[in-house]
């Protein structure tokens, strides 16, 4: 082995895509946009407040934004995939191949899929929860802030792999569960099924510990008096998620470290020969991937339980139910995995069972439904965005959880499975359900977060093309998958196949302009925040306890921890006339910023990058500093710090002002 | 207001205006890190019940190469299986002297824990080598395959205990036994303990099992 192999591994000038003038020009205008990035940040001097007041920063509601930014941006990468398919399957039919070659368009859908689940949906969530759940539950940070930080690093650490794929080397192109063998060694000898393998198990530890993070959290630090069956509804669903998130996140690391296995040492696990099993590989993939899907909506109907009830004036009907079915359907998604692969051949009575169970789930689902429309019957409902995103969720969720039905009905399946019904089902409910609730979530919280509302204007357009485009994007799919057609294709031959697509693209473009019209809302908001200032932090008239802190929150959440007589504490400290306390502060005792976190999550995504590269020594150089690194930073004792008593009274002074010069 | 009920909790005899809504003094919630530490020992399960199951599935498809009842030998096992039990005993030593605030006993047993659980280690090296030596290596079968993944991974746990436990051994001298590090002490304990309740199940499941026909 010469030098050159020893040090960079398969890396060489021809992995580099120059052979592709999408690729080029797409580099082109990322390094442009960095560059301009790099040119603010260093011309506002930027680079310090970045460090020190985010990057290394371990206030769950920084972290929660940082969150929040990571899915926005890849929302846009894995979006720039969907366009792309959506035009390639609307003009390439007969004699037209289209313009994407097919081994490239096999990378776009792959990317497709794996950003939008773990580096779009995951970030936002996770976001959403570190951001509201401390709030919610009166708490002045998650139980392990550092770890909190940490997770998020290796959550990008991942999509940051994904993205490098894009520009050195190339991505997977196997789908993306990476069925074996297709994503064996001998079927996907590219680096690209390594890109896969190490952006999922980098960011898949990253969100398995913030998992274990936020059940401590709500486990260990809610404020006094709030009894499990008092806790906000958003914090009881993200309990729920997070217990999934660690129930299944690791099958999938074990499941692809065998992936690993059989493709850089050569074991049998997942081949045709040797005594393997591909399907051991799709049983494993699956008993994490169900609970995923959940592990994606359940905190999204939390947010709409808090957005129903708050927007009409109530308390949500039905509290009781809505946790209960919450924790059925969370025991309920650990069992319908085989769902997905009824063909596999597991037998009449196998097929029964998991077809049974998956009707089951409809029940609690349908029972939180109601429980949402006993909410708002009778009260007095304003329409505002998060409550219209709310309702185009109520109607199209319904739609998808129908044909959910359909397909968990074995022998439909048999015919539906792979079509383009199933794509049509699923983006049906992720987009419908968690999509619309993560924009519901954030119009509802980013006067909290920022200090002032999001321009209704704005966003009652980027609403319409959303919901318009999403109906004219997938609705066709439902009718090509009845006329047959699978999903994965470049190119058709049949010409009666062709309008339903174009009206597929067409919808397509609606949903940019209504991305777009997402980012000027963010922008016109940010020109007139004056006019759009929250002074009382409780812009909405709101429930719970977030809506008692000032927007954005002090970095110390509460100066007094609050007592919990009732469910919606705030709503019943505002009806008992409770009041602020201005005096006899103390000083508050807070976790210390560290750069630990992201300093161990880059030599990881280094680790990654040499292990996906074969560049062994750089591996285990990086693997060692990882490991040295965790070590050196379990030497450091000084982890917290006071806040003065003087500082508290000052910033707790201040708002005594601002809610008097507003009449709060 | 039909949203307010009746106040239920202990101090609500007073009229519901008197309610206390601020903690006035400083709030100490619960430190979460033994529930933080055991929910992570349970992920961890979980990974080795993936490992497990896919050694149900594949542990005996040798494709016409050696089987478990072939290769393994009982007597070596039952050696290690000895001394990762007797760590588990020498682990609890240690946490009695370190309740009873004696550090140099604790580090002591500490110390003997992780040499018994590197004399685990090299027995478990010794085993592969031997059975790499026979031609029986993870590439052979799929039984082979599950078999080196299950027990080297347990095996790996093994060995990253052993680097927290020197760690723990460096942070014991220079720090003595603050709040902290009773409290990494006891969360390496029940890693310890779990890696020993891993091994049972390995030495029942895979090598007990192995060896019948």
């Amino acid at each position: 082995m010469d030098l050159k192999t020893l040090l960079l591994g398969k890396l060489g000038w021809d992995s580099i895509p120059f052979h592709e003038p999408i690729l080029i020009a797409t580099f082109a205008a990322v390094a442009i946009g960095g560059l301009a990035l790099v040119w603010v940040v260093t011309r506002y001097r930027l680079w310090g407040t970045l460090w020190h007041d985010w990057f290394t920063s371990i206030d769950h509601k920084k972290i929660g934004i940082m969150y929040m930014i990571l899915g926005l941006v890849m929302l846009l990468r894995g979006f720039s995939d969907a366009i792309m398919m959506r035009i390639q399957q609307a003009i390439a039919f007969g004699d037209s191949a289209g313009y994407l070659p097919p081994h490239h368009y096999d990378q776009i859908f792959t990317a497709h899929g794996v950003i939008m689940i773990f580096f779009v949906a995951m970030p936002l969530i996770t976001g959403l929860m570190n951001y509201i759940v401390p709030l919610q539950i009166g708490a002045r940070d998650v139980a392990f802030p550092f770890l909190n930080n940490f997770s998020f690093w290796m959550t990008t650490a991942g999509a940051v792999l994904v993205m490098v794929s894009l520009f050195i080397g190339e991505f997977s192109t196997t789908g993306w569960l990476a069925y074996p063998p297709l994503s064996g060694i001998e079927h996907s000898p590219s680096v690209g099924m390594d890109y896969y393998i190490w952006a999922l198990q980098i960011a898949g530890i990253g969100t398995t510990l913030s998992g274990i993070n936020l059940i401590v959290t709500i486990i260990k630090m809610r404020a006094p008096g709030m009894a499990m069956m008092k806790m906000p509804v958003f914090t009881w669903t993200s309990l729920c998620a997070n217990v999934l998130i660690v129930a299944s996140f690791p099958i999938l690391t074990a499941v692809l470290a065998l992936l690993t296995l059989d493709r850089y040492v050569g074991t049998n696990f997942f081949t045709n020969d040797l005594g393997g099993n591909p399907m051991m590989y799709v049983n494993l993939i699956w008993i994490w991937g169900h609970p995923e899907v959940y592990i994606l909506i359940l905190p999204l109907f939390g947010v709409f339980s808090e957005i129903v009830a708050t927007y009409s004036r109530k308390r949500l009907f039905g509290y009781t139910s809505m946790v209960y079915a919450t924790v059925v359907i969370t025991v309920l998604s650990y069992l319908v995995w085989l769902h997905h692969f009824f063909t596999m051949g597991g037998g009449a009575s196998v097929n029964a069972f998991f077809g049974i169970s998956t009707m089951i789930i409809s029940i609690p689902t349908g029972a939180k439904m109601f429980n949402w429309l006993f909410t708002m019957y009778r009260g007095r409902i304003r329409f505002d965005l998060p409550m219209m995103w709310t309702i185009a969720f109520m109607l199209t969720f319904v739609i998808g959880g129908m044909t959910g039905v359909m397909l968990a009905i074995p022998p439909a399946d048999f015919v539906l499975h792979n079509s383009l019904f199933l794509i049509a089902h699923f983006h049906n409910v992720i987009i419908g359900g968690v999509l619309f609730g993560l924009f519901a979530a954030m119009t509802y919280w980013y006067p909290k977060a920022f200090g002032y509302k999001l321009d209704p204007f704005w966003g009652k357009v980027s609403f319409w093309f959303w919901v318009v485009g999403f109906y004219a994007a997938f609705m066709p799919l439902y009718v090509l998958g009845f006329m047959g057609v699978t999903r994965r294709l470049s190119h058709f031959e049949d010409p009666s196949y062709q309008i339903w697509f174009q009206i597929a693209a067409l919808g397509a473009f609606l949903i940019a302009i209504g991305i777009a019209a997402f980012i000027i809302q963010i922008i016109v908001s940010y020109l007139k925040r004056d006019q759009l200032r929250d002074e009382t932090g409780d812009p909405w008239n709101g429930r719970t306890l977030e809506w008692a802190t000032s927007s954005p929150p002090p970095e110390y959440n509460f100066a007094f921890t609050p007592v919990i007589h009732e469910r919606d504490a705030w709503w019943h400290m505002k009806q008992a006339g409770a009041e602020r306390v201005t005096d006899g502060f103390l000083p508050i005792h807070m976790p210390r910023n560290t750069g630990a976190g992201i300093i161990l999550a880059g030599l990881s995504t280094l680790c990654g990058f040499a292990l996906i590269w074969h560049m062994w020594p750089l591996a285990i150089a990086s693997f060692a500093a990882v490991i040295g690194g965790a070590i050196y930073h379990s030497f450091n004792y000084n982890r917290d710090y006071y806040i003065p008593a003087a500082k508290v009274a000052q910033v707790e002074a201040d708002r005594t002002r601002q809610l008097a010069m507003h009449h709060v | 207001m039909s949203n307010t009920t009746a106040i239920q909790h202990p101090g609500a005899a007073s009229a519901p205006g008197k309610l206390q809504f601020f903690l006035k003094q400083e709030h100490h919630p619960q430190n979460g890190t033994s529930l933080g530490f055991w929910i992570y020992l349970m992920s961890d399960c979980l990974i080795f019940a993936a490992l497990f199951a896919t050694y149900a599935v594949l542990g005996r498809s040798y494709a016409a190469g050696p089987s478990g009842a072939d290769l393994f030998n009982l007597n070596l096992i039952a050696v290690s299986t000895a001394v990762l039990l007797l760590s588990s005993i020498t682990y609890g030593f240690c946490v009695i002297e370190a309740q009873r605030k004696r550090l140099r006993p604790a580090m002591i047993w500490l110390g003997i824990t992780g040499l018994l659980g590197l004399t685990f280690l090299g027995l478990e090296i010794y085993e592969f080598a031997h059975l790499i030596h026979l031609g029986a290596v993870p590439q052979r079968s799929a039984f082979l395959s599950a078999f080196y993944t299950l027990v080297g991974t347990h095996g790996l746990h093994v060995a990253f205990g052993v680097i927290w436990l020197v760690t723990l051994l460096f942070q014991l001298r220079k720090y003595g036994l603050t709040s902290e590090n009773h409290r990494r002490l006891m969360c390496l304990s029940m890693f310890w303990h779990f890696l020993d309740l891993i091994w049972i199940a390995v030495f029942s499941f895979v090598y007990l099992l192995g060896t019948l026909p």
